[in-house]
């Protein structure tokens, strides 16, 4: 809501600059979200009387005139078509500045001309470039054009809260301004006026839900090619709005003026009768603003008897729209429900003036009044004889005021401190809100009853928001609350996430935060066999479905580093991935939470001190080991087939045999697909599992000396070190203290088909020093074993 | 020889001795068994017993000057030779140390583990809820029922089948109202999405909301803690107003605005020249919304809040363009290691 400082002041004049005034709305929650002045800055432009109009000698289209500015004549040339003896208009003396730049003596085609007459346009008051910007005959030549236009104003605009609808009209926010300084306001004279003629048009009410009360006028005679006077089209530039004809203008400014949408129809247009009601399905409508759209029947339509011919508090229909050449109108002034509007203009990406204030609450009481103020007007501007004003209501369905208690004891404990009587008494009585007292003291309690032109007035609590914001929020005192402090818990058998986030970073990974939702396409590259919930409405192709995997995100944000000339990069990203189920009414069942990470390129940072060297599969396994520490468990790794992975160097990670995750080196035909320009290592693990902490027990270390033996073992190539190792636990039991794999060979000296492996065994016991030959013993049976699980040899 | 040349000739050995081995020699030869001084004790008998204490006095001084020098040359040439390879192990101390590369939390987590560090200390519970929600949590328990103009607020991604993903954190609230009883102190952080992107919007972003519940909160004990966390996450005083808003979920309702940090209130280019900056929108938590997840809301009254943890984070660390964010370059993110 944008409006004229200096129309507001019509309205209501407390004694503060413009500065405190801003504050004042602001702090009452009619947010101001900027001001400017009413004109764009131009010097030295008076009133000019064209005393004189001749032909220029040689161009056919410019004039030269004799213009005085009351002390002098000067001669001036002007190109204007509306130019003529007797006209007053902006006169840019030698040496004026105007927004385009300074005036000079200039000869227009061997004419000199000292000074310029000028348009709206070319003093930066709105876009009416065509003629001259004609001024009232009443000006005196030569007065300041700042002074006679009353430029020294400024244009203030609202950012308002969809709750207060009320305030989208000078008559709302006078009402607050009023309010707050609590003094009165004067409102414009709304007087009835008189039929002149006994022509009417007759109102027909078919959706009473939607429009409870519909007012109609027939106003014939009209001139709309008179034009607006200034006054009216300087308040409607200063609000935002283009001056258009008087019909249009008149409606405008008292949709400004007191918040209640008109409309005007070319009566002549108009078939029989106007009848509201719900469009018809498939019904066509083509709008003012050219568009044609299929209207539904959840639309509130005006039709008569030809069709629909507008959609009702939106906006009118072309066919009945008004034009220069209309004589007679037909003028409405409706009340539609809000429910009615705020659906319709959503539905069809519909924004209007007329809209925005149905949608918020209209003042149901204000019809009458609305349409006599744009009677007036019009009739003052355009002349013509008006009817009676027909009204159609439906009782039933207008809106019932609330009656609405207040509490003393409910407001003080609301707020938390007790805001005097008085002041409560005065702030009701100022919003119009019919305060009467009951009880005293702690029983004393206010009954109001809502404004017809509050919509958001119905309970108590929304009288203590009233009471405190005129007061003033920052009025009321800031408590550091008693509140009991109760300890909280932290479960023995769930590591915090955040364990997770802080290994990682000490592993040398960078966190992530990629969106959740993700390009179809590379989620079927990297997920084929998941499916994930698609958006109905996205942004962009590219992020339509919500992530089934850490996956798409982190290859993602791999490529746009690789892209960025940032070869080495090691991310990880905590959070919620989700599964398809269009019929899970329990939103929490589609939702996990997951850990995942990408490596790519040298395995340290480039250095003085070691070679380069690139990242491999054990890289990555040793950073999800460490993962597995935090909550104590023992995992097993088994060989995968997941499609996003290299088939060879990819694994799934168990639990107590449930799988919690995978990890491996990109599909190197994915990484192909995406150029990625090195390989690529992922690993991705349910957080739930990893957190759930396995219980913790101390083990005695043992006093005793350990005795080391390395064996060096030859197997078979396809035997897994797991499955060794799992022997040598087996037959070793508690005696052994630790298992180091410490070397793996395949290559010369080994058969192929064979590697070799080297084991590293220390032997401790508990209670005693071993003695060497029941170590011997015990490495002869291990060997025995070996031999006979894998055909195991020394080497 | 007597045993004051003696002792003169193999001190001034002593001195001359270059190496371990060569101080050893000396040792022998002077103090060994066979040793010069050693043989001069033996040679004691021989002399007249009324001698004989004098001379021992003589011989047992020069052996001990002897030992001392030989310690106190071992002393030194150990000395030296440690000196020699101690320097000759010396590094270049000023090479860069041997290291995995960091790693950094981002700073979206980082803002959001300060924001609850806060309020945990204050005794508030961290609770999260899933990011897709279904239409009751995200809208209708919280006062906002099917058709409220007041939805069109936020712009909501849809899933198709009729699930969304939530528009604010508020439904979390919602559940943990349904599922315990007052009093409740809590903060719901998380994702949240609204379709929307621009510098200062991104269609996912991170929100911090909180909840009171109990006895007797009223609209001033949400300025005492609202006023107080900004106080703490700034670690500054900085002036903070209230301005009435509205929420359908609280009543009355607010919108809180700090100082602005950059230019302390002056007007900048970060505050949009008006001194001001916008951090929260609040409100006492509207009886509707209390009675629907089960709550007398003739008895408790609440207060809630909730702000975007990537808009203080980026003016925790004047990050101009939110989207940064979530770009994930790595030479943006090594900025907050």
């Amino acid at each position: 809501m944008k409006f004229s400082e200096g129309w507001l002041r019509e309205w209501v004049a407390p004694d503060i600059d413009t500065a405190t005034l801003c504050a004042q709305l602001t702090d009452a929650g009619l947010e101001v979200a900027g001001t400017s002045p009413a004109a764009p800055g131009f010097a030295g432009v008076v009133v000019g009387a064209v005393v004189d109009v001749r032909p220029h000698p040689d161009a056919e289209r410019l004039s030269v005139c004799a213009v005085s500015d009351g002390a002098g004549t000067f001669q001036v040339v002007c190109g204007a078509p509306n130019v003529c003896a007797g006209l007053k208009a902006p006169f840019a003396k030698v040496g004026a500045r105007l927004p385009g730049g300074a005036i000079a003596v200039a000869a227009v085609r061997g004419v000199e001309s000292a000074g310029m007459l000028c348009s709206a346009a070319e003093l930066g008051l709105g876009d009416a470039a065509e003629g001259l910007l004609e001024l009232p005959e009443a000006l005196a030549p030569g007065v300041d054009l700042y002074v006679a236009l009353a430029l020294d104003d400024r244009c203030i605009e609202l950012d308002l809260t969809p709750n207060r609808g009320d305030c989208l009209s000078l008559r709302g926010i006078a009402r607050e301004v009023a309010t707050l300084n609590d003094i009165p306001y004067t409102a414009p004279d709304c007087q009835s006026v008189p039929a002149a003629i006994a022509d009417q048009l007759p109102i027909d009410i078919d959706a009473p839900g939607g429009c409870p009360r519909y007012l109609g006028r027939v106003i014939r005679g009209v001139d709309l090619t008179r034009p607006t006077p200034l006054w009216m089209s300087e308040r409607l530039r200063r609000s935002g709005l283009r001056c258009i004809d008087a019909a249009v203008d008149v409606t405008n400014y008292v949709l400004l003026e007191l918040g209640q949408p008109l409309h005007a129809f070319d009566l002549g247009r108009l078939q029989r009768g106007i009848v509201v009601r719900m469009a018809r399905t498939g019904e066509r409508l083509k709008l003012l603003d050219g568009r044609e759209v299929a209207l539904d029947e959840d639309t509130l339509a005006i039709a008569d008897g030809a069709g629909a011919v507008a959609m009702a508090g939106v906006m009118g229909g072309e066919r009945s729209a008004v034009t220069a050449a209309t004589r007679d109108i037909f003028l409405e002034c409706a009340y539609f429900a809000p429910l009615a509007i705020g659906g319709t203009a959503r539905r069809y990406g519909l924004q209007t003036d007329a809209s925005q204030r149905y949608e918020r609450g209209v003042d149901y009481a204000l019809q009458e009044a609305a349409i006599e103020r744009a009677t007036r007007l019009l009739l003052d501007i355009a002349g013509g004889a008006a009817g009676p004003v027909v009204a159609a209501a439906n009782a039933e369905h207008m809106p019932r005021p609330a009656q609405v208690t207040l509490h003393r004891h409910r407001l003080d404990a609301l707020v938390g401190e007790a805001i005097p009587e008085a002041e409560v008494d005065r702030i009701f009585e100022r919003l119009e809100l019919s305060p009467s007292k009951l009880g005293a003291g702690a029983e004393l309690a206010w009954q109001v009853t809502a404004p017809s032109h509050r919509f958001d007035i119905a309970i108590e609590e929304d009288l203590v928001e009233e009471v405190c914001r005129v007061y003033g929020y920052n009025r009321i005192g800031a408590r550091t609350s008693a509140l009991p402090m109760p300890l909280k818990a932290v479960p023995r058998a769930q590591a915090p996430a955040a364990a997770l986030a802080d290994a990682l970073v000490g592993l040398g990974y960078r966190e992530a935060i990629t969106y959740t939702f993700v390009d179809p396409t590379l989620a079927d590259l990297l997920d084929p066999e998941k499916t994930a919930p698609r958006l109905a409405n996205p942004m962009s192709q590219d992020r339509s479905v919500l992530r089934a995997s850490l996956l798409p995100g982190l290859v993602d944000a791999l490529q746009g580093n690789l892209a960025r000339q940032q070869p080495r990069v090691r991310l990880f990203e905590l959070g919620q991935c989700f599964a398809a189920g269009a019929e899970a009414d329990d939103p929490q069942s589609l939702v996990s939470q997951w850990v995942g990470g990408i490596a790519c390129g040298a395995r340290a940072p480039e250095s003085w001190a070691a070679p380069k060297e690139e990242l491999d599969f054990f890289d990555v396994k040793g950073d999800v080991e460490r993962l597995l520490e935090i909550g104590g468990h023992a995992a097993a790794f088994e060989p995968t087939n997941d499609p996003a992975l290299h088939p060879g160097q990819s694994a799934q990670v168990l639990i107590g045999g449930t799988a919690i995750g995978r990890l491996g080196r990109l599909h190197p035909e994915i990484e192909r697909r995406l150029e990625l320009s090195a390989p690529a290592f992922v690993f991705e693990l349910a957080m739930e599992a990893l957190l759930r902490t396995a219980p913790r027990r101390h083990q005695p270390v043992s006093r005793f000396p350990s005795v080391r033996r390395d064996l060096s073992l030859v197997v078979d190539a396809a035997v897994s070190a797991a499955a060794v190792e799992a022997t040598v636990r087996d037959v070793l039991g508690d005696a052994l203290a630790e298992c180091v794999l410490f070397d793996v060979y395949r290559g010369e000296g080994i058969d192929c088909g064979e590697k070799s492996l080297g084991l590293g065994l220390t032997l401790q016991s508990a209670s005693r020093t071993l003695e060497d030959d029941e170590v011997n013993r015990s490495i002869d049976a291990l060997l025995a074993c070996l031999r006979k699980d894998f055909g195991a040899r020394r080497r | 020889m007597d045993i004051d040349e003696l002792q003169a000739e193999a001190l001034a050995a002593v001195a001359d001795a270059a190496t371990e081995r060569g101080l050893e020699t000396l040792r022998v030869h002077y103090l060994g068994r066979r040793g010069r001084i050693t043989q001069e004790l033996k040679g004691l008998g021989r002399l007249a017993p009324a001698e004989r204490p004098t001379a021992g006095a003589r011989i047992n001084a020069a052996k001990g000057a002897l030992v001392a020098a030989i310690d106190a040359r071992a002393a030194a040439l150990a000395q030296g030779q440690l000196a020699e390879s101690l320097a000759a192990e010396a590094v270049d101390v000023t090479l860069p140390g041997r290291r995995q590369s960091g790693g950094s939390l981002h700073p979206v987590t980082q803002t959001l583990r300060r924001i609850e560090a806060i309020f945990v200390g204050a005794g508030y519970e961290v609770v999260t809820g899933p990011e897709v929600e279904d239409d009751y949590h995200n809208f209708e328990a919280l006062n906002l029922p099917p058709h409220h103009p007041a939805r069109a607020m936020w712009d909501t991604f849809y899933l198709e089948g009729g699930l969304l993903l939530r528009t604010h954190t508020s439904p979390v609230q919602a559940r943990v109202m349904e599922r315990s009883a007052p009093p409740i102190r809590i903060i719901c952080p998380g994702r949240v999405y609204r379709r929307d992107s621009d510098l200062t919007h991104t269609p996912m972003f991170h929100q911090v909301e909180g909840l009171v519940v109990d006895e007797g909160i009223g609209f001033a004990d949400l300025k005492g803690v609202v006023i107080g966390f900004v106080h703490r996450f700034y670690d500054r005083e900085v002036p903070v107003r209230f301005r009435p808003s509205y929420f359908p979920f609280t009543e009355p309702s607010a919108e809180v605005d700090a100082q602005c940090v950059h230019c302390e209130g002056v007007g900048c280019r970060v505050c949009g020249d008006t001194g001001w900056l916008e951090v929260m929108g609040c409100g006492m938590v509207h009886p509707n919304v209390l009675s629907m997840s089960g709550i007398d809301a003739g008895r408790y009254t609440g207060f809630a809040f909730g702000f975007g943890a990537d808009r203080l984070a980026s003016l925790y660390y004047e990050v101009g363009d939110l989207r940064l964010f979530f770009d994930n370059d790595v030479r943006f993110l090594a900025q907050f290691g």
